[in-house]
């Protein structure tokens, strides 16, 4: 057998004084990490395996396990660091695109933790979240720029377009049965329902099991157009035409034929065993104006009872774009920023295209006012929000609610190994093997994601208390509740703040 | 270097008070004097101002603008931008006398102006308002030097930097008639001493007087800023004008459901509404969200034919409202009423987010 010239990327260290041999570790681990040699009794590790799911030191009873870097000597160089050599071999060995899942591990700025908040001090009064009603209640839709009203008989006059409320400004971004288990699906459809959201199909159809919770339920329309019918728009609150996604913008998806199973073909209306291909535009729509045709088809499949929302990967010229979608009919928003997740994206492509989601939110949002028509449209940022800190930055950059993906995966079990591509996820999560996905209980893990989200909600409402605000609305795009620190004029310019220590 | 309003923000306290003679009797300034300078501590002596209306009879049709100019090239500039634009039928300066406290007073001149038609039809549609609208803020932001006071029909703003009594001296109220007087003493954190920044802060024959500092602001200001408004001015008391503005005159809805949309009712009452009711507070919350007012504030509102008084939905501001025959008080303090009006009936404090709104009788008839 040829050398490998791969590096385990992680060490597996296991305590001889704690392990009691039992053997769960190697049972758990769908990477055959662990093994027990019967012959001489001890457990063993094939420690190159190891993706650093954390799965066995979860389980093992008796903490007996440690999964550390692998700290080879890296080379002296500061150009060929480890893992341009580390992907060159793989490369060299398998002479394919590289990919990897979830978001870019490059260290680009994360400029949320470059923006401050502000509180109210003696001019004007905080408000307590425990005596007062502090509303994060959100509707998304369109909107008529003003309203007819009959006053004395309180009545709009104006025609309303079709509209959703949210509980909360947040919902599940896109994850598609076949990327992620249909167990991971439905933990989101229980908590979305009950928290009075949305979670999203993403381009892979709706399960039979799933309908049910049409009154939450996104459906996607993508460029492979999988499992779309009558019935999926009919059953959906809301119709999303996805473009592209922040991961990996430009380009479509590839979910191989060894992943298409009975259900997942079922559901996508593809034969079985055979590679799901999203072809990276859509091929009906090549401009702006193509995309009009599809809104309105889909609205008018629908009879105008939706909204329809469209999805794009922020990209340079997201503002111009979002002003076209909006001119296009266009009723939500979404803009996908580059640190998003995914099921699977080149790894040159996740790590080199798009811009970051806080500028390009900014920018989208300013545009959008510039050409005054701001207010007609639901705008929702996407692409890695990881706590209740940066969806309310989020807002006050002017985003109306956020879609989130990795942080119910997180709270559902995922500890961002980013291997979702290899199928074995040991959390149950993005897989279909049926041995892994039981290990997921949608009761279990849906209460976790209500929790989060409750938890979010709760924390959300005290930040808006300390800025003197009881009405999400009054926070939307209302920028001087933000500081910059540690930017340039240029991100403080584009991002539309000011710096920490300047007065409004 | 300080800087002065509108290139900064300046968070302030205040005191308001309005007197309206619903008759549409006029009266002379001393009565809203004597009821602001009594709530004297409540201001700083860095902003005072008044507003009235019915005190230009004898031009009740045409334009009055207040303007004041920091030097004579700001006079000349405005002088040549009006005649261009309006047909000015007189000008001259404000009559005012020398208070020792008052100090870096600059030229305000009051000019009598109606649009001329040709540009009225050309630069705005036909919109006389609209028209004079555009004209004010193009002296505000391009001409160096010079601000709008006011620019309203039959009223004017009297206002400066220093106490509102002082003010009033200054401005010589005595000499002047109205049958609504609003007033405001400021407490500014800063010293702007710019006299601009002082309130009233009117547009057209808007004028308001404000107490409060809103934590919606910025959410506000680039809504508003959508629609041709320029928040040049970086005051809560100007957005709030801009909104009024944008709502009654741009999207035609009264004055009460203006108020209603600022202080809308909260999502736990609208969900116990009947459908219909439901129906109609949900469209106005979704389509004007960004005009829903957050924050401490009371404000009184002077309009061409009566006042309206508001205060946010939680009732973080004082005021106060009360009456005597056709007269019809507010205040931030009840001894700011008793002062004038020692036997005030129907003394009581406004409620939260509850537009009060008190017009003269012969536009009540017109209704």
């Amino acid at each position: 057998m040829p050398i490998n010239y791969l590096l385990p990327a992680f060490l597996v260290e296991r305590d001889t004084n704690r392990c009691i041999k039992c053997g769960a570790c190697a049972r758990q681990c769908s990477n055959e990490t662990h093994y027990k040699d019967e012959d001489l009794d001890i457990m063993c590790v094939h420690e190159e395996r190891c993706v650093n799911c954390q799965r066995c030191v979860t389980i093992c009873p008796t903490h007996a396990l440690t999964i550390k870097r692998h700290e080879q000597a890296q080379p002296l160089s500061n150009n060929w660091t480890g893992g341009y050599i580390q992907d060159i071999a793989a490369q060299a060995q398998g002479g394919a695109v590289l990919l990897s899942s979830m978001g870019t591990q490059k260290n680009y700025p994360v400029y949320w933790d470059h923006m401050l908040l502000n509180a109210s001090q003696v001019t004007n009064p905080s408000i307590d979240p425990l005596r007062e009603p502090m509303e994060t209640k959100v509707i998304l839709g369109r909107k008529p720029e003003k309203l007819v009203v009959d006053e004395k008989t309180k009545t709009i006059k104006t025609p309303m377009y079709p509209s959703r409320t949210l509980g909360v400004p947040i919902m599940f971004s896109a994850m598609s049965f076949g990327s992620i288990s249909l167990n991971a699906q439905k933990s989101m459809a229980l908590a979305a329902r009950e928290l009075g959201t949305f979670f999203n199909t993403g381009e892979g159809g709706l399960h039979q099991d799933l309908r049910e919770f049409h009154d939450n339920c996104i459906v996607q329309v993508a460029s492979g157009r999988f499992g779309v019918d009558r019935d999926y728009l009919e059953q959906a609150s809301i119709i999303e035409i996805k473009i592209g996604q922040g991961a990996k913008p430009g380009i479509g998806g590839h979910l191989p034929g060894e992943k298409i199973n009975d259900e997942v073909s079922r559901t996508r209306m593809i034969p079985k065993g055979t590679d799901a291909i999203s072809p990276a535009p859509h091929h009906d729509i090549y401009s702006i104006e193509d995309l009009r045709q599809l809104i309105y088809s889909l609205k008018e499949a629908t009879e105008y009872t939706k909204p329809v929302s469209v999805k794009i990967a922020a990209v340079h010229n997201a503002p111009a774009i979002a002003s076209g979608m909006a001119r296009a009919g266009a009723d939500i928003i979404v803009i996908d920023g580059f640190r998003g997740g995914t099921g699977a994206a080149p790894t040159r492509i996740k790590d080199n295209v798009g811009i970051p989601i806080e500028l390009a939110l900014a920018s989208v949002d300013q545009r959008l006012r510039d050409e005054g028509i701001r207010n007609r449209v639901s705008l929702v940022p996407a692409g890695s929000f990881r706590c209740s800190a940066d969806i309310v930055k989020a807002i006050a950059l002017g985003a109306d609610a956020v879609y989130c993906a990795s942080a119910p995966l997180i709270a559902m079990g995922c500890h961002m190994c980013q291997s979702c591509n290899k199928g074995k996820c040991n959390w149950g999560i993005a897989t279909q093997r049926p041995e892994l996905t039981r290990r997921l209980r949608p009761e279990v893990a849906s209460q976790r994601i209500v929790n989060l989200v409750t938890a979010w909600n709760h924390e959300i409402q005290e930040m808006l208390g300390g800025m003197g605000i009881n009405a999400i609305e009054s926070l939307r795009g209302n920028r001087l509740m933000l500081r910059g620190i540690g930017l340039n004029e240029k991100e403080l310019e584009v991002l539309g703040i000011k710096y920490a220590g300047e007065v409004m | 270097m300080l800087r002065r309003e509108g290139d900064i923000h300046i968070p302030s306290g205040c005191a308001i008070s309005a007197i309206m003679d619903r008759s549409g009797t006029r009266h002379d300034g001393t009565d809203i004097i004597k009821s602001i300078a009594l709530m004297h501590d409540r201001g700083n002596g860095l902003g005072g101002g008044f507003a009235a209306y019915g005190i230009y009879p004898e031009y009740k049709d045409l334009y009055a603008f207040h303007i004041f100019l920091e030097d004579k090239q700001a006079r000349l500039e405005v002088q040549s931008y009006i005649e261009e634009k309006f047909k000015l039928e007189a000008s001259e300066k404000l009559p005012t006398r020398k208070v020792a406290t008052i100090k870096d007073a600059p030229l305000i001149w009051r000019f009598f102006v109606a649009p001329k038609p040709d540009h009225v039809k050309d630069e705005a549609d036909g919109d006389e308002e609209q028209y004079v609208m555009n004209c004010v803020m193009h002296i505000n932001t391009h001409i160096r030097g010079a601000f709008v006071s006011s620019s309203g029909k039959d009223m004017g703003a009297f206002k400066g930097v220093g106490y509102p009594e002082e003010m009033g001296e200054f401005y010589r109220l005595e000499d002047y008639k109205a049958w609504l007087w609003t007033a405001h003493g400021r407490f500014p954190t800063n010293t702007p001493g710019w006299w601009g920044g002082a309130h009233p802060f009117t547009l057209l024959n808007w004028s308001i007087v404000h107490n409060g500092e809103i934590s919606s602001y910025d959410a506000n200001r680039r809504y508003i800023e959508q629609f041709g408004y320029d928040c040049a001015l970086a005051t809560d008391t100007e957005a709030i004008t801009y909104i009024f503005d944008h709502l009654v005159r741009q999207h035609g809805l009264s004055l009460e459901t203006a108020a209603h949309i600022m202080c809308a009712p909260g999502w736990d009452e609208i969900d116990r509404m009947p459908a219909d009711a439901k129906a109609y507070e949900t469209a106005i919350r979704q389509v004007y969200g960004p005009c829903l007012v957050n924050g401490p504030f009371s404000v009184i509102l002077g309009t061409g034919d009566g006042m309206m008084a508001l205060n946010d939905r939680l009732k973080l501001r004082a005021l106060m409202r009360a009456e005597k025959g056709d007269i019809v008080y507010f205040a931030s303090e009840e001894s700011a009423i008793r002062v004038v009006c020692e036997d005030a009936e129907n003394l009581r404090a406004v409620g939260g987010g509850v537009p009060e709104i008190v017009k003269l009788y012969s536009a009540e008839r017109g209704n």
